[in-house]
């Protein structure tokens, strides 16, 4: 059985995001990038598929410039077996990707494609969905638990309020939530071999699909500022009375 | 230019994300017709949602797949200009789905709009907000509700469109549901929200936050310091890669203020810090601050409300 990973090469989660003064995109030069980290937990979870024996070969797919092998490369030392790198100039949305993705997965013969629920960067949270749509195939998004069992996916998904269980035939595509799994770090010896795994490289044109965006950025702005500075208190009673009193928050 | 809004429904009315949806629908369009799961909410969705059709099963649905409400909504959706539902994740599951289908791209959690055409969201979790523009022929819109008050106006003459039931997928299957049995508010819509840090020390103290929120009727929730430490579960956490939340009240204690917190929650109204720290970053963004010791401090406002 074979599983598709999808990462994307984010801003890492501890850098404080500027926004460029001419407002035509936030500050990418010189800031630390990652995997995405619900994209990280996707592959944890195949990389555990793996070593359960229900996955033989984990695949890890990134799009974008030849910067993203950089972050193909540290999902290789986590656990994926092989990367495909597919090369695109600019900015790609969701319906693009989850196109592309499709391509690979019936090129790839993909049993499970696992996608992290949203990407940290455009919060769209649509990819997974998109790429179930067009591949017609079942999808369970936001996962805090998968289980293989006979060419079925038992699922435990969280909802607004609860959780929920579906089972899904494979093929299918899983997106992950926070409480998946806690990935891993890569330990030296693995990230020594990942040296050694193949990175295939192609275009995205090659495929000939149309994945051009169809939403135009008028502006990316910073948001409205907390105004005012904080008024400190010396004392619990003072703070509760302001917070009973003037602000009429709490009884 | 009219606009399908698909309804979410609790205890037999639309929720407070969903009229504020019906808000934000009106600002691009008059002629509004409403989709509900279930049927005997069709006449409280009549007065209080202006809908011109409402369409309904005449069973509840609520445990209806994405994939099957997707076959319901995509002969529908020729009709319209705009597919509207509120950022959930019900929404979340269906909406990309229906979009994929038509090969539309959607927008996601919008805070504002400008014309018919012109949209906010935010981007890097709030840290900024992108104004974009979409000239598809359907748009399927998202709308995050806290950014639109909700829709008040009475009225009450709509068409009732019973559809038939949603045809069951064979490849993916409901098996079941478990409601959160918590007798706090949901984190993501609480009202009140009392956050715990690494200066928390403990998975034990961590009852210190849980006795100050059952005080307050508020949601607990947790920093990825606390969670990482192992002191309380991450489906508690708030920030970035946790949930966003943005309560009346948000208090934060033995929070340092990491930037990865601060993107889930510095859209509160009001945000209290209690931290040892007086230099603790948190105390940036705070409107009020508490310099002390938590376990001296904590049970004193306990004590006082």
């Amino acid at each position: 059985m074979k599983a598709l990973v999808a990462i994307k090469r984010v801003i890492d989660y501890n850098v404080k995001i500027r926004v460029k003064e001419d407002g035509s995109d936030v500050e990418k030069d010189n800031v630390k990038m990652s995997i995405n980290p619900f994209d990280e937990i996707a592959l944890e979870e195949a990389v555990r598929l793996k070593e359960k024996g229900v996955v033989n070969e984990v695949l890890v797919v990134s799009i974008g410039d030849n910067s993203v092998k950089e972050t193909i490369r540290a999902a290789l030392a986590i656990g994926g077996d092989r990367g495909i790198h597919i090369g695109t100039e600019g900015a790609l949305e969701p319906l693009g990707v989850a196109k592309i993705l499709a391509e690979i997965c019936k090129k790839e013969a993909i049993n499970i494609a696992l996608l992290g629920k949203q990407a940290i960067d455009d919060d769209f949270n649509q990819t997974g969905q998109k790429l179930a749509a067009i591949l017609n195939w079942p999808q369970v998004t936001f996962a805090s638990k998968v289980e293989i069992k006979d060419d079925k996916a038992i699922v435990t998904r969280e909802i607004d309020g609860g959780l929920e269980t579906l089972e899904a035939n494979l093929p299918v595509v899983i997106t992950s939530d926070l409480r998946l799994n806690e990935p891993r770090y890569a330990s030296l010896p693995n990230i020594m071999k990942a040296k050694k795994k193949e990175i295939i490289e192609m275009n995205a044109d090659e495929l000939n699909i149309d994945f051009k965006p169809r939403l135009k950025t008028i502006k990316i702005t910073s948001p409205k500022e907390r105004g005012g500075t904080v008024k400190m208190f010396s004392n619990a009673e003072d703070l509760v009375k302001t917070l009973r009193d003037k602000e009429g928050l709490i009884k | 230019m009219s606009c399908l809004v698909v309804l979410e429904l609790e205890n037999g009315k639309p929720n407070r994300p969903s009229l504020a949806t019906i808000s934000a629908a009106k600002k691009l369009s008059q002629n509004i017709d409403v989709l509900i799961l279930d049927g005997k909410a069709k006449e409280d969705v009549a007065i209080l949602t202006d809908a011109k059709k409402i369409y309904y099963f005449s069973s509840n649905q609520q445990d209806v797949l994405a994939e099957e409400i997707v076959d319901i909504l995509k002969p529908l959706s020729s009709k319209y200009k705009f597919l509207l539902a509120p950022s959930g994740t019900f929404s979340k599951n269906f909406m990309p789905r229906l979009a994929a289908n038509l090969d539309k791209q959607m927008i996601s959690d919008v805070i504002n709009i400008h014309d018919n055409d012109t949209f906010d969201r935010p981007i890097y979790a709030g840290n900024a907000i992108a104004t974009v523009k979409s000239e598809e022929s359907i748009k399927l819109i998202t709308i995050r509700a806290t950014a639109f008050e909700p829709f008040t106006t009475k009225t009450g003459s709509s068409e009732f469109i019973q559809l038939k039931e949603p045809e069951k997928v064979t490849f993916n299957k409901f098996l079941e549901r478990e409601e959160s049995k918590s007798e706090r508010p949901d984190l993501s819509s609480a009202s009140i929200v009392i956050s715990g840090g690494r200066g928390i020390g403990s998975s034990e103290n961590f009852q210190i936050i849980e006795s100050l929120a059952d005080k307050l009727g508020a949601a607990v929730g947790a920093s990825r310091a606390a969670v990482d430490a192992g002191f309380i579960s991450n489906d508690y956490q708030v920030g970035q890669t946790g949930k966003v939340v943005a309560p009346q009240l948000y208090i934060a204690i033995g929070i340092s203020g990491a930037i990865q917190h601060l993107a889930g929650m510095k859209d509160s109204k009001v945000i209290v810090a209690i931290n040892k720290d007086e230099e603790a970053p948190i105390f940036q963004i705070a409107d009020y601050g508490l310099v002390g010791d938590l376990f001296s401090t904590i049970p004193e406002i306990i004590k006082l409300i």
